[in-house]
């Protein structure tokens, strides 16, 4: 029996916002992802996903309820945890190695070690002959390329990613799943990956998590049928996809409308 | 098609001869209109149209800044003035610089701090700094003192309100990613809010060393033994307009120099921002 390394219990959250009211952004959502599992969460704008995945690092605690990691109450950010955010995250001011050489510095490797790691990260992420290229010198695939690079450098147990390819054109975002997927398999991490995209959700995930609008709860979790690895392209056009997708497109229609 | 192919066709060199035509143009046209401009000037005083004693000429200054240059000013030689008024100046922007970025940086990433000071340091940047002047020549006296302490005071606002704002509009998603990464909050200040913060203190930087020289200056003016200002203040009293003008020059010239190392200080901290990307040739 396979462990849950994530766990909400019974989870909120509240803003104030500056006028005094309370807004609240999710009303007791439970949610527990297996170890090594690929969770995908779809749901309406602003139903609390980046929210979730916030609570998960410790960055934003919730106000009431638990958040487990590694059955351990979260009060920190556990050196564990990945996170690709949604935006440029890289560090506009280094270039791509000393970008992706940064987690082990920050974590106390001896630089030239650190250097070393990078170096070989860059090679698994295709960026080889770019390495003192600064980020605006590289294209939005190339710059996700590097972000990835450098969180799994820090060998992550847990991969929470934020919208990761939105902002990329198609054909990139095919290819940049590609290469989450093949990083994946070889690290053996547990994702969480937030959406909008139920064709993204489908094509990498174990599990599709749908919330419902905010304040968010879960409204139904599917399992996804397709064995590892899956071939990005192919799997779009059998009908167990087209029949899932259009199931979660009816569960999304209902949060959606006003 | 490759753009980072470094081979040189016929096509290449004939755009940077286009590019390096422009150059010419520009420094030509400016020249031209330097040269017209004095021209005008010293015509309409030789032809009447201008009073000299208000407006001077420029052959005027020209020798008056010979006499200062070859046989030294009333109060010594005139390079002795100037660096008289220069290390005030350098003295001043360093320490309101260093000074500026600290207290920004230290608002900046304190909340509490920066909501408390930030009306006192509204009012002290409303009031007028320069009138401070009168009252550090009566606390430090006569000296460089009191000139530095002016300059400190008109680069201080400058640089600490770029800063703080700097900092402020850090990217927060930078500053999460940090985190996440295993950075320590001392690292996250030092590789992540100060580099991101340098860009617009570099920019202040730019403007400060002009308060700078003019807080010097002012200060002279308002009393000292030595100095551009005293120069200044000397010739005003002696109704020689070419001296005020002579004078001007040398601080133009100062400033000049001065925007010249900060831009080379600029190009090579920000070496990692993105460069124009084109020139448009036509």
């Amino acid at each position: 029996m396979k462990q849950p390394v994530i766990e909400l219990i019974n989870v909120s959250r509240k803003f104030v916002s500056p006028v005094g009211k309370t807004v609240l952004a999710l009303k007791a959502l439970s949610l527990s992802i297996q170890e090594g599992e690929f969770c995908a969460i779809v749901g309406p704008t602003g139903c609390g996903k980046s929210t979730t995945l916030g609570m998960i690092t410790g960055i934003s605690p919730p106000s009431s309820g638990v958040v487990k990691v590694f059955n351990r109450e979260v009060k920190s950010i556990d050196p564990r945890i990945g996170f690709v955010f949604q935006t440029d995250a890289v560090f506009p001011w280094k270039n791509v190695l000393d970008n992706v050489a940064l987690g082990p510095i920050y974590r106390g490797v001896n630089r030239q070690l650190a250097k070393e790691k990078a170096l070989h990260w860059i090679n698994l992420v295709g960026l080889t002959g770019f390495e003192y290229h600064y980020p605006h010198q590289l294209s939005g695939g190339m710059k996700k390329r590097v972000a990835l690079a450098q969180t799994f450098i820090n060998d992550p147990k847990i991969l929470l990613m934020d919208e990761p390819f939105s902002a990329l054109d198609v054909q990139t975002r095919a290819l940049m799943q590609e290469e989450l997927l093949k990083l994946c398999s070889e690290n053996k991490a547990s994702v969480v990956f937030v959406t909008h995209d139920i064709e993204e959700a489908l094509t990498l995930a174990d599990t599709v998590v749908v919330l419902s609008k905010g304040p968010a709860i879960v409204k139904r979790t599917y399992q996804v049928p397709f064995t590892r690895p899956r071939n990005v392209i192919q799997a779009r056009h059998t009908p167990e996809f087209i029949e899932l997708s259009r199931n979660i497109w009816e569960d999304l229609r209902t949060e959606v409308t006003i | 098609m490759n753009p980072y192919d470094q081979s040189i066709t016929a096509e290449d060199i004939e755009n940077l001869k286009k590019i390096r035509n422009r150059k010419y143009l520009i420094i030509i046209l400016r020249l031209l209109f330097a040269i017209s401009f004095l021209t005008a000037w010293e015509l309409s005083t030789q032809l009447g149209f201008l009073d000299p004693f208000f407006f001077s000429q420029p052959s005027g200054i020209y020798s008056q800044l010979v006499v200062w240059i070859f046989e030294g000013t009333s109060q010594g030689p005139l390079w002795q003035e100037l660096l008289v008024t220069l290390e005030e100046t350098c003295i001043g922007f360093l320490i309101g610089s260093v000074l500026g970025i600290l207290c920004g940086v230290f608002l900046g990433t304190n909340k509490l701090a920066s909501d408390v000071f930030s009306i006192y340091i509204k009012i002290a940047n409303a009031i007028p700094r320069i009138v401070l002047g009168s009252i550090f020549i009566i606390m430090f006296g006569l000296g460089m003192g009191s000139k530095i302490a002016l300059a400190v005071v008109m680069v201080f606002f400058v640089v600490f309100g770029n800063a703080f704002q700097g900092v402020i509009e850090t990217d927060k998603n930078l500053i999460a990613n940090a985190y996440i990464l295993g950075a320590s909050k001392r690292q996250v200040t030092y590789t992540v809010i100060l580099p991101s913060a340098m860009s617009w203190i570099l920019a202040s930087l730019h403007v400060s060393f002009g308060f700078a020289l003019v807080g010097a200056v002012v200060g002279e003016f308002l009393g000292s033994r030595h100095g551009l200002g005293l120069l200044i203040s000397t010739a005003q009293g002696t109704f020689n307009a070419s001296g005020v003008f002579a004078a001007m020059v040398v601080l133009a010239f100062v400033a000049l120099g001065a925007e010249y190392l900060i831009s080379q200080l600029e190009k090579k901290l920000l070496k990692w921002r993105p460069a124009q990307l084109g020139v448009e040739v036509y």
